[in-house]
């Protein structure tokens, strides 16, 4: 079954909304792109066909740039500047594969998998199992430390339940209730490693102003935010999804 | 004539009683029927005197400290205030080494006014930058500012001048200035300072910025742990509009400009601009990427000058004196003069304001004093939290933002705390990952997740679990943080972290080497 969802996916998602501006040219791994002015790097990335990696950038959304996986190199400038939110300037040349963004895209992605159930890394499927395969991580190097693999998961919506194990805090769920549906029922509660989703007031999904939309289901990169349609039976963490 | 007292209203001065010594100094001279004139003043930054009562004599002000309430009889006994001897006095307080060595500019009123006196803020030389600022034309001023060689005070030690032309550049609607008053750094006090003991300096500097950059309302977000600097701003505040200097059409020159003081809620994150901009606008304090600067699009999207406040109170006197004045102090890119603060295991703790260029050794020996315990000196950390620990070796730099930056170490907000050769380095990287984890805005995942790792590998470290390997993957996730980051809480909390691992691996269990143990 999922496999076949994967095939029903929209072809290219660029990354951050299309802008209206002028036309403006830049070099993309060498090769020349053009695209409107206002555009990020990672919209002319994949117009220009490079596949930039990205959990918290998605082009229904404004960019947000939490996740620091699209992170690239751009000449003359220091450091590694995110994709998402870098805008484009005429005559820029991004490089968006080297040996060093590897290295520190695979750090940051052990860092989330020091942070994700286990279990779920190897052949699940959503966008951060294509980053997870991208970056070339198959595990954590952390050892047993603080988690979130216990919180308790909140099935009182008829239509999903939210696992915040598998959250990630990218922000996208409360980004789409707020951007897409303009409900604002999500948002981010505590701050540091204590930051996490939830909606109202700290209510459950139910009791909140959510209207079920659906939209942050929809944004969700991790299936933290799943249709519960999709687990006969129940969902239960054991039973996690599986290619 | 009665006889001028002074007596301290800074925090540092109350926390050791000022307050109870300038009561019992007001009750004894009731009792002995002698007429004084009590005055609470600002802090000269000696905390090692303070409670210290200053007498105004022929001779100029006379000192006593430190005072403790149940000594005020014996003092006036002793005829103090004809500035007579008594085992507490100090004589003419501006002649103590300690402050007649620095170079006081921003610091110039420090100790000596009322803070809320505007004429005695303009007997001692305030209100003629801003004065002369409204007679320039803005860019004059943006100009003049930039000459100074004047950099962010803050941590970021950005050119003031630049950001301020970009703000005048822009053409908006509205412009604001935002000054970040959320001093969170270990170890620093000077913004707390120029707040509660000369609050006309930081509202006169953003005055002077709003006419150099075309705005006309000022926010101040002080942290909510300085509630008398909180007070001292809104009184200030309301004293410079009755007296014209702050409102519409200030003294007549058709620019207008006012402000008003926003309260943090404990976040040190909302020290860092964007949050800073965040928290003032209603919102949650995390980080706003950049570009946008907030220069171009910062407060509710206006071009907004961000300023710490040393930097802002820095700018009456480089208009009063002019450009040249400021940068003939300091070296190199390091312009004007810094107000050092000195804490921890010190003798002499306190405010040192000095040209850039003046040593670590001169600071902790000279002005310090060594160590309070007596121990040598073995790890100053410089910069805050989330700068470098240097360890006894690198005294001798001097305190200038390359030279630092050289050894990876910043001057930050010029806060330095002394540790002895008893503290353990260990122990104090585990704390810079916690420090990051407990402030981390959450936001980021090296910041949110890799402060969390990082304390988890240091405590794996030091119980001796795989140090070899706990340490190379330490060393592999300072490098993920300090790369990846979105702001300098993420980026930077490796440093300690990274320095401590240089010049004490010993504390960590791990073998000494001469070689550093890494290359960030």
């Amino acid at each position: 079954m999922w496999s076949e969802l994967r095939a029903l996916r929209e072809d290219v998602d660029y990354g951050t909304p299309p802008r209206d501006g002028e036309p403006v040219t830049l070099m993309v791994d060498g090769e020349p792109v053009t695209v409107a002015a206002g555009s990020s790097v990672m919209f002319a990335a994949a117009a220009a066909g490079r596949s930039v990696p990205k959990l918290c950038a998605t082009d229904m959304l404004e960019a947000f740039g939490s996740c620091r996986v699209c992170l690239v190199e751009i000449e003359g400038r220091k450091g590694f500047p995110a994709a998402c939110t870098t805008p484009v300037e005429a005559g820029m040349a991004v490089c968006t594969v080297s040996p060093r963004l590897s290295e520190l895209r695979a750090g940051v992605m052990e860092l989330y998998l020091s942070d994700f159930p286990s279990e779920d890394i190897a052949g699940g499927w959503s966008e951060l199992h294509d980053v997870i395969a991208a970056t070339g991580v198959a595990s954590s190097p952390y050892g047993p430390g603080e988690n979130h693999l216990a919180d308790p998961i909140d099935q009182s919506n008829p239509y999903f339940l939210f696992d915040p194990a598998k959250c990630i805090v990218c922000s996208r769920c409360v980004r789409a209730c707020e951007e897409v549906q303009g409900t604002f029922a999500l948002t981010i509660a505590g701050r540091g490693f204590d930051s996490k989703v939830v909606a109202s007031q700290g209510e459950s999904f139910l009791d909140s102003e959510c209207v079920s939309c659906g939209a942050c289901v929809q944004a969700c990169p991790t299936q933290s935010l799943v249709e519960k349609s999709l687990f006969e039976g129940g969902y239960r963490r054991a039973d996690s999804p599986q290619a | 004539m009665s006889v001028t007292v002074c007596v301290p209203r800074d925090s540092a001065a109350l926390s050791l009683g000022a307050d109870e010594v300038a009561t019992a100094i007001a009750l004894e001279a009731a009792k002995r029927g002698v007429a004084i004139r009590l005055v609470r003043t600002s802090s000269r930054g000696m905390f090692w005197l303070e409670p210290l009562v200053e007498v105004q004599s022929a001779a100029g002000r006379v000192g006593y400290g430190p005072v403790d309430a149940s000594e005020v009889p014996a003092l006036f006994a002793a005829g103090f205030l004809q500035g007579g001897a008594h085992t507490s006095a100090l004589g003419p307080v501006e002649a103590i080494p300690w402050l007649a060595r620095q170079e006081r500019l921003t610091f110039a009123r420090a100790g000596i006014t009322d803070p809320l006196s505007i004429a005695d803020y303009e007997a001692h030389g305030g209100l003629r930058g801003l004065k002369r600022a409204l007679s320039m034309a803005p860019s004059d001023v943006v100009e003049e500012v930039f000459a100074s060689g004047l950099r962010g005070r803050g941590g970021a030690a950005f050119p003031t001048g630049i950001k301020w032309r970009t703000v005048a550049a822009a053409r908006a609607p509205r412009k604001y200035v935002a000054v970040n008053a959320d001093e969170g750094d270990s170890g620093t006090y000077s913004d707390r300072m120029i707040m509660e003991g000369d609050p006309f300096v930081l509202l006169e500097g953003m005055a002077i910025a709003g006419h150099a950059t075309g705005a006309s309302h000022g926010y101040i977000y002080v942290r909510s742990e300085y509630p008398f600097a909180v007070a001292a701003l809104n009184a200030a505040l309301a004293v410079l509009r009755e007296a014209g200097w702050y409102g519409p059409n200030i003294q007549g020159s058709g620019f207008s400009f006012d402000a008003e003081v926003r309260v943090g809620a404990g976040a040190y994150i909302c020290g860092e601009e964007t949050s800073m901009l965040e928290s003032i606008e209603g919102r949650r304090g995390v980080i706003r990427y950049k570009p946008p600067l907030p220069a171009i699009k910062g407060l509710f999207g206006m071009p907004t000058v961000v300023n710490n406040v040393v930097s802002l109170a820095s700018v009456p006197v480089i208009l009063d004196k002019g450009a040249q004045a400021y940068a003939d102090f300091g070296l190199g890119r390091s312009r004007g003069t810094l107000p050092i603060q000195l804490a921890g295991n010190v003798r002499r703790a306190g405010l040192v304001e000095k040209a850039f260029g003046v040593t670590l050794r001169e600071l902790i020996e000279d002005f310090g004093g060594g160590t309070r315990s007596g121990r040598p000196v073995r790890a100053v950390p410089v910069g805050g939290p989330l700068g470098a620990y240097f360890d006894a070796s690198l005294l001798d730099l001097p305190l200038d933002y390359e030279a630092l930056a050289e050894h990876k170490g910043m001057v930050g907000h010029g806060g330095i705390v002394v540790f002895d050769d008893t503290v353990d380095m260990a122990e104090q990287a585990r704390y810079a990952m916690e420090f990051c984890a407990i402030e981390s805005c959450g936001k980021c995942t090296p910041c949110r997740v890799g402060s969390i790792r990082g304390r988890e590998l240091i405590e794996r470290i030091v119980r001796g679990e795989n140090p070899q390997a706990n340490h190379a993957q330490l060393l592999k996730l300072c490098d993920v943080m300090e790369n990846t980051s979105l702001c300098a809480l993420g980026g930077m909390a490796p440093y300690p972290v990274i320095s401590a691992l240089r010049y004490f691996p010993g504390d960590f269990g791990l073998e000494q080497s001469k070689e550093p143990s890494c290359v960030v």
